[in-house]
């Protein structure tokens, strides 16, 4: 059997013990719903979150290798200075949604500057070709990094809410609701003996006092005889 | 408005300079942490890419900042190439959430 809360046998405790059984069957089944929820929501995500990652990781390796050539084509330093100073500005927005109780963030991104398309912010006459088409590059990708962000972050939280609530469903499924019912079983049990036992004594003095009554009757008898 | 930050060493990060991310470089593991927390706990840094070799080094700097919404710590390949790391941590998200490898299994 189940362990038991520690309580006493009494109706009282019986009629507290009933009502937080029901609370927690309420508390299990809401729980329950929140976590098929949030792993639906989960599963999509993450879905989502790995293609992603794979597209980027695909697209930076790519990045790397035009920038490596560029590097090596102009020299680190006139690198270095067509860098330095962007001409356009990723602006970040960043709102909050909130996902079964889980507060994810949403990352927009609004490119500021004279022209969003143009990425080049450096004189043509000093750089490489090679320089323009990984700028190109490395354009295309920024969205896809911000999207990345975002669905690995939600990925992450989510992943933190479902243990948290896998844990409370199962700590109510396997021990809190067990261990009511074992308490209400034992009350009840106690309950029921208790009447039992003052059943028996019932009967058992009833038994009694009729003995008692009959005999005091019998030596009535017996004294009225002997009178006469 | 927020910001993007990016940590790794200089040839990874250059040129992502030219996107507007705000670069930081960090040639050793012990600057990239400094700046990875200087960072995180600026509230204006949003999204703080860090490259991978560091990410792996720093698991533990950036798990504290996991449960938080922001900032959204993301590791991305350097230039030395693709470790599989960051898939890794998807990997292990989903283990974290389903209890088992329901997405990667091959």
């Amino acid at each position: 059997m189940a362990d038991t809360y520690n309580v006493n046998p009494t109706r009282m405790e019986l009629k507290k013990m009933k009502i937080r059984y029901a609370n927690a069957r309420r508390g299990h089944k809401l729980l329950k719903d929140k976590r098929d929820g949030l792993m639906k929501q989960f599963l999509e995500t993450v879905r989502q979150n790995k293609e992603l990652r794979e597209k980027v990781e695909a697209a930076l390796s790519g990045v790397y290798d035009s920038l490596a050539i560029a590097g090596a084509v102009s020299g680190p330093r006139v690198l270095e200075e067509s860098l330095m100073l962007p001409k356009k500005q990723g602006n970040l927005d960043v709102r909050y949604r909130n996902v079964m109780s889980v507060t994810v963030p949403e990352f927009e991104l609004e490119v500021i500057g004279k022209d969003a398309q143009d990425s080049y912010n450096y004189g043509l006459v000093f750089t490489s070709g090679e320089l323009d088409a990984s700028l190109a590059q490395m354009s295309s990708v920024m969205e896809d990094m911000i999207a990345l962000a975002e669905s690995e972050k939600t990925v992450q939280l989510l992943a933190q809410e479902i243990e948290k609530t896998r844990r409370r469903v199962n700590a109510l499924e396997y021990i809190m609701i067990p261990k009511y019912l074992a308490t209400i079983k034992s009350i009840k049990m106690k309950l029921d003996e208790n009447d039992r036992g003052n059943t028996t004594r019932l009967m058992k003095v009833k038994d009694m006092m009729l003995k008692a009554q009959r005999e005091s009757a019998r030596s009535d008898e017996d004294e009225e005889e002997e009178g006469a | 408005m927020y910001k993007i930050g990016m940590i790794g060493e200089r040839d990874s990060v250059i040129g992502f300079m030219a996107l507007g991310f705000a670069v930081h470089e960090a040639e050793d593991v012990e600057t990239a942490r400094t700046v990875l927390h200087t960072l995180a706990k600026d509230s204006e840094y949003a999204i703080i890419y860090i490259v991978e070799n560091y990410a792996i080094a720093l698991a533990e700097d950036i798990a504290k900042y996991k449960d938080l919404p922001t900032p959204a710590i993301i590791c991305i390949p350097g230039k030395n190439g693709n470790t599989g790391y960051g898939l890794s941590q998807v990997k292990k998200a989903v283990e974290r959430a389903v209890g088992a490898d329901i997405l990667f299994k091959e």
